[in-house]
């Protein structure tokens, strides 16, 4: 196990090197010319020309590409060609923001996923099995989007529950940060009022990122389950007396859930690199519209910071996976 | 008299398939007393299994249907049994050991795990010891004293070091040891009757004699009343007391061991055993029993087994013959005997 563990974490920085390798030649390559787009139309030649000097993009690109690593190692990871801030603060606290929803939609499609697929199994064919199907089907197949501007008109505009856009409300002291996730950091200053707002802000946001765990854990879970209840261990269970609640919630679940776990872990991985459409109807300050934006501008610096950063994420998210992957499953965990 | 165990009588059972309603079971009659070793035989999708498993209600239904008949275990009918009351009675009353070791242990629970949920629900006490309370001081002695009497167990059939190996999970065990492990957690409530279907049928040649040595020492030890399913007449000469032979949905013959072997009476019981190869049978002469096993879905009428029977008459096809006592002790379903 300790052997496993270190010979993946051995293999973390390769990856990042080449994933560096690819990403930094890549946004040199891209056509367009961040510099003109970010010093504007009515710059002078000799201001382009300095800018030009002040990033380093006169130097060959090897050369480019050691200092860029030298200053990453240093905790330098540049600042932005357009509003000239550090990349790696603000990394952080978009990073933050997207960690909170992430887990919390995680969180709640779990809640609600696992009993969906748990009541489909078991009434398989009959109307509890029909309804999550119908449930899932459904997340899946109508664009996120949709579903996100729906649940603003009916719970922020018609019903006037909650608010649709944002983390906190603007009328409110920001709460002072020390994790950057919100309802952490309420709790931890004993702000119940804010943890509340916050919990307010992240609801709708959280419930259309949680629907895709939804749909898919409910299908995943509810066809292994199944698949686990034709096997011979069940037949012994029974014959042995094993109450029907125990043999569901212990046995077949353990077996079950090993399939849903590494799918969940792709989940997180995916949704930890920010859900752009997510963000951008909830106006969620996450890495998502923060890459995007980024992008857009040919902010090459924040390019490069935020693809580093989401691929490290990844490959810790994978590890966990792996990790988890093996402590359901015995079969791997000695092999 | 000993005490009646298990009284099957005119038990039917139809199967709903994709294919249409297959005829399982065509009013099987079967008595265990206590302390007997039942020998059921039969070819394969005779019906044995699903006989045997009508007694703890293991029978998956659907697909399974019954359609007549009753089952009473200690006088009463399984049948008419809540799902509470069945489980009540697979726990304490009947144990059941199945034909496939590799895949009947949970791969991914320890066998310690396993065997103290076994041995908890056979006193009724997993419920109070599992999930949420699982980790009140009461439970976990309970689950100390059940894993002390599972490594007992797990000596007592055989298994080496068993204090360690009781850790290991099912895929560190062989076949053999895996069987080994099933046997310990059916015989550990005491179970008034044993259901062993085809116990080593999965198992290396090597393996079968030494896991059927283990379940004869067992029965002597404990009193067990065993009903062991296998389409092997020698086992059945071999560890049985009695014998109930099975064609096609019900039982044709039934009676002693040693009476059956030496004047087997159904055409079809003499055709099986002529098929035993022992050391008199000269080379070329081993018969099987000529054409093969009726359709479920669309019986022949009458006697089931009359179109492959050498011996067959006009009024065989008239009616299902029933089966009668030919002999003290010794039943029969066949027109030849009948009067």
């Amino acid at each position: 196990m300790l052997r496993y563990l270190l010979n993946r974490l051995l293999w973390i920085p390769v990856v990042l090197i080449l994933l560096s390798l690819v990403t930094f030649v890549i946004s040199r390559l891209v056509p367009g010319d961040p510099v003109k787009l970010a010093a504007g139309p009515q710059a002078r030649p000799e201001q382009i020309e300095k800018m030009i000097e002040e990033f380093g993009l006169d130097r060959p690109l090897h050369e480019q590409y050691l200092r860029y690593m030298g200053g990453l190692l240093q905790g330098d990871w540049g600042y932005s060609i357009g509003n000239r801030r550090a990349v790696l603060p603000d990394l952080l606290t978009y990073f933050a923001a997207t960690l909170e929803l992430t887990v919390v939609a995680t969180l709640l499609g779990l809640l609600v996923g696992i009993p969906l697929a748990v009541v489909a199994a078991r009434w398989r064919d009959r109307w509890p099995d029909h309804l999550s199907r119908f449930v899932s089907i459904g997340a899946v197949s109508v664009p996120v989007f949709w579903i996100a501007i729906v649940l603003q008109l009916v719970f922020g505009q018609l019903l006037q529950w909650l608010p649709v856009s944002g983390r906190f409300d603007p009328r409110q002291s920001y709460p002072q940060s020390i994790t950057g996730i919100l309802l952490l950091d309420t709790l931890l200053a004993g702000n119940l009022p804010g943890f509340w707002t916050a919990s307010r802000y992240l609801l709708l946001p959280a419930l259309c990122q949680s629907l895709l765990v939804v749909a898919l854990i409910t299908r995943q879970l509810r066809g292994d389950l199944l698949e686990m209840l034709r096997k011979d261990f069940v037949m012994v269970a029974r014959a042995n007396g094993i109450q029907e609640r125990i043999l569901w919630s212990r046995y077949l679940m353990k077996n079950a859930m090993i399939a849903t776990v590494s799918m969940l872990g792709f989940l997180i991985g995916f949704a930890l690199g920010g859900s752009v459409l997510i963000e951008f109807v909830f106006d969620w300050p996450g890495i998502g519209q923060y890459a995007t934006k980024a992008a857009l501008l040919l902010d090459f610096q924040v390019i490069m910071g935020s693809t580093l950063f989401i691929g490290v994420v990844v490959v810790v998210v994978n590890l966990f996976t792996d990790l988890a992957y093996r402590l359901v499953d015995p079969r791997i965990r000695f092999s | 008299m000993r005490e009646l165990l298990v009284d099957i009588k005119a038990l039917s059972l139809e199967m709903v398939t994709l294919d249409g309603v297959a005829r399982v079971l065509n009013g099987v009659n079967l008595t265990i007393h206590r302390g007997d070793l039942v020998g059921l035989v039969g070819e394969t999708g005779c019906g044995k299994s699903v006989t045997a498993m009508s007694i703890p209600q293991l029978v998956p239904q659907p697909p399974a249907r019954y359609s007549g008949g009753e089952v009473r275990f200690l006088g009463e009918n399984v049948l008419e049994k809540s799902a509470e009351e069945l489980r009540r009675l697979r726990s304490r009353h009947i144990g059941v050991v199945f034909q496939d070791p590799m895949t009947g242990l949970n791969p991914v629970f320890s066998v310690e795990q396993q065997m103290v949920d076994a041995l908890l629900s056979k006193q009724d006490l997993l419920a109070a010891t599992t999930l949420g309370r699982r980790w009140l001081p009461s439970s976990r002695m309970q689950r100390r004293h059940a894993q002390e009497r599972a490594i007992a167990l797990l000596r007592r059939v055989g298994i080496p070091e068993a204090e360690k190996r009781i850790h290991a999970y099912p895929h560190e065990f062989s076949g053999g040891m895996r069987q080994r492990v099933l046997i310990a957690m059916a015989i550990a409530g005491r179970p008034d009757l044993l259901i062993a279907d085809e116990p080593t049928t999965a198992l290396d040649v090597s393996v079968q004699a030494q896991i059927l040595r283990l379940i004869a020492e067992l029965v002597r030890e404990i009193d067990l009343t065993v009903l062991l399913i296998t389409h092997n007449m020698g086992l059945v000469a071999q560890l049985c007391n009695r014998i109930a032979v099975m064609y096609a949905g019900s039982v044709v013959e039934s009676g002693p061991v040693r009476r059956i072997l030496r004047e087997p009476q159904h055409p079809y019981t003499r055709g099986l055993l002529q098929a035993i190869v022992t050391e008199k049978t000269g080379r070329g002469t081993l018969q099987g029993v000529p054409g093969s096993v009726p359709s479920l879905y669309e019986p022949p009428p009458g006697c089931r087994f009359a179109p492959r029977c050498q011996e067959a008459r006009p009024q065989c096809t008239a009616a299902l013959p029933r089966l009668r006592q030919s002999a003290p002790d010794h039943q029969v379903a066949c027109v030849l005997y009948e009067e």
